[in-house]
């Protein structure tokens, strides 16, 4: 993720879905900007995984923890429900298997934080019908040729996989810009979508520890 | 694990390296214990008297809090840095890495390094005079292990008057070691850095051990391990050293540094004469090992490593972190394929099962194991950033 993505995406929505003090694993974590500030407002216990060796280095340098690796591996070295939060930041769209990490996220998370570009935002789509051109835009700067996003889909894509995924929703925020949206039309509108779903183990886990109590 | 050898076209030239460095270092000694009293080994015995030589860069702060513990790796010894006299023709090991402005920077942090327990660079080994007999101990010194190394390091640290490290670091055996160090003492140890290391040796890192020791009582010299006084084992030495050396490099690194190309032909004369440059390489390599390294030390240090086994003590790996408190840094090579990232991977994964502060780097880099010794650039902006986390929070 670079610079010009991120000025359309504020972490304090991001923040402001986690709980305090709880478990963070942050897929993709880039230079952990997002992290850093989870564990500053909201005391969590975070932890990162990035591929580029200078993205690391930078959590280092902010004291994170942070591991090397690549998402496309998957996340079989994770414990199950041993996260309260895993997210993946605008990172869904360069991944090779998208269904298997979601499978995986919602193994790991009890809650798992999803951010993409829409691309059924509204210019995405006036480009394609009218300039007949893959769409560039501010979210997604690319052309076709040097696009890392090989993974594009829609806010109601994504919804359609969380019902195959049996993943319910428990959140959303849809922002144009940075401007949190609402509205039926959010398919149309919305640059870019965040939904927090419920994990295949969360659910459960709750459950078990009330009937506990 | 070897001195740095330079491979590949941009290979590093520490020993030349101009500018920053901190100069002439005088070697220390201390001596702890008496017969049959000192160290508590792994074996069940008390060993004494044990002499450690150590050396230290940098300034020691006034509340103590700012030593960092290097490890040294199997052949490697007190000296990390600098030069012993104006003449000296060599610098100290980990040259790039310690000095004012690098890495282990010595204008911020003071630097300790010891020659570890059973070596041959100044601490207490098979080749020093057991004061029972007079003569070399040879194979009466006691089989010690990597927690026993630490144990001697933890006894030096004490006699200093440093409670606390702000970090350990080593590669290779010298990883072992910082393991050792973090989970044997979690409230001695701020962070951990272990390079190009493990938590146990692979059986493909045992079985080349054990031909590297096969070599050496080979050698009719070797004569039980009762050479001292008289001419060594210096073949079965050399060859041993060789094979350690394959092991060092990579295929990548081999193919850069050496090709196919001859020694002092051109074309082959079809007869034994003819050298490859890879041949020469490795000759020359076990020919120098021999003036500064004791066969018996290489017996017994390869041994501490096959032993090595974090997790043993406390019932499996995950047990022995649980004790850890410290933050680590775990960086690993990919074409090391002595001490393979998967195994860095193992235990990076047993340390964040734990819920532990780890950060885990896999560089690519095409020196093999030696990569710790040798890609300085990276790992400096890594482990300088790292500490910098480190340094002042303890």
């Amino acid at each position: 993720m670079d610079a010009a993505d991120r000025q359309h995406f504020r972490y304090e929505d991001i923040v402001d879905l986690v709980e305090p003090e709880s478990r963070v694993l942050d897929l993709g974590c880039g230079d952990g900007e997002l992290l850093d500030k989870l564990i500053r407002d909201k005391k969590v216990r975070g932890r990162g995984v990035e591929i580029e060796e200078e993205m690391i280095r930078a959590c280092v340098s902010k004291g994170l923890s942070v591991f090397q690796g690549n998402l496309d591996e998957g996340l079989k070295d994770y414990g199950t429900a041993s996260y309260d939060y895993v997210i993946l930041n605008q990172t869904l769209q360069v991944v090779h298997n998208p269904v298997l990490l979601m499978r995986e996220m919602l193994r790991v998370g009890r809650r798992v934080i999803v951010s993409f570009p829409n691309f059924a935002y509204w210019r995405n789509r006036l480009q394609l019908l009218f300039l007949g051109r893959m769409p560039v835009t501010g979210t997604l700067p690319y052309e076709w040729y040097n696009t890392p996003n090989i993974h594009l889909c829609t806010r109601r894509d994504f919804l359609t996989l969380c019902r195959e995924l049996g993943a319910p929703v428990r959140q959303e925020i849809s922002v144009k810009r940075s401007k949190p949206i609402g509205g039926p039309v959010r398919n149309l509108r919305a640059t870019e979508v965040c939904f927090v779903l419920e994990g295949q183990t969360g659910a459960r886990l709750d459950e078990y520890r009330h009937n506990l109590l | 694990m070897a001195e740095p050898v330079r491979v590949g076209p941009d290979g590093p030239e520490n020993d030349d390296r101009a500018g920053d460095d901190i100069g002439i270092v005088t070697p220390q000694e201390y001596t702890f214990g008496s017969v049959g009293k000192g160290v508590r080994l792994d074996s069940g015995k008390d060993f004494g008297p044990v002499t450690v030589r150590y050396e230290t860069y940098g300034e020691l702060n006034e509340d103590r809090s700012n030593v960092i513990l290097v490890v040294h790796a199997f052949s490697g010894d007190a000296h990390v840095a600098g030069l012993h006299t104006p003449e000296d023709r060599h610098r100290g090991w980990w040259d790039a890495m310690v000095g004012p402005g690098k890495a282990f920077d010595t204008r911020k942090y003071f630097i300790l390094c010891s020659n570890v327990l059973g070596g041959c660079q100044g601490t207490t080994g098979p080749g020093s005079i057991n004061p029972e007999t007079g003569a070399p101990y040879a194979l009466t010194f006691p089989v010690i292990t990597i927690h026993d190394m630490v144990e001697v390091q933890r006894i030096l640290l004490d006699y200093l008057g440093i409670e606390r490290v702000m970090a350990v670091v080593g590669g290779s055996m010298g990883g072992m070691q910082a393991l050792d160090w973090a989970v044997s003492y979690p409230d001695r140890v701020q962070a951990a850095i272990v390079l190009a290391s493990t938590a146990r040796l692979t059986a493909q890192g045992i079985a080349f051990n054990a031909v590297g020791r096969n070599a050496i009582t080979s050698d009719v010299l070797w004569n039980n391990g009762e050479y001292y006084g008289k001419e060594p084992p210096a073949r079965g030495l050399s060859i041993a050293r060789m094979v350690g050396h394959i092991t060092y490099l990579s295929d990548e690194s081999m193919g850069l540094k050496f090709g196919r190309k001859l020694r002092e032909r051109a074309q082959y004369g079809f007869d034994f004469n003819d050298q490859f440059e890879v041949e020469s390489y490795l000759e020359y390599q076990g020919g120098k090992f021999v003036d500064r390294f004791d066969a018996n030390s290489y017996i017994y240090l390869s041994k501490a490593m096959d032993y090595y086994d974090l997790g043993e003590r406390y019932g499996g790996l995950d047990a022995a972190f649980a004790r850890c408190d410290s933050k680590f840094l775990v960086v690993s090579f990919t074409s090391d394929w002595l001490y393979p990232s998967y195994q860095s991977k193992e235990m990076v994964f047993s340390l964040m099962r734990n819920g532990k502060d780890v950060s885990y780097i896999e560089l690519n880099c095409p020196f093999g194991h030696d990569s710790f010794l040798l890609e300085t650039d990276r790992q400096t902006g890594i482990l300088a950033s790292f500490l910098e986390t480190v340094y002042g929070r303890g």
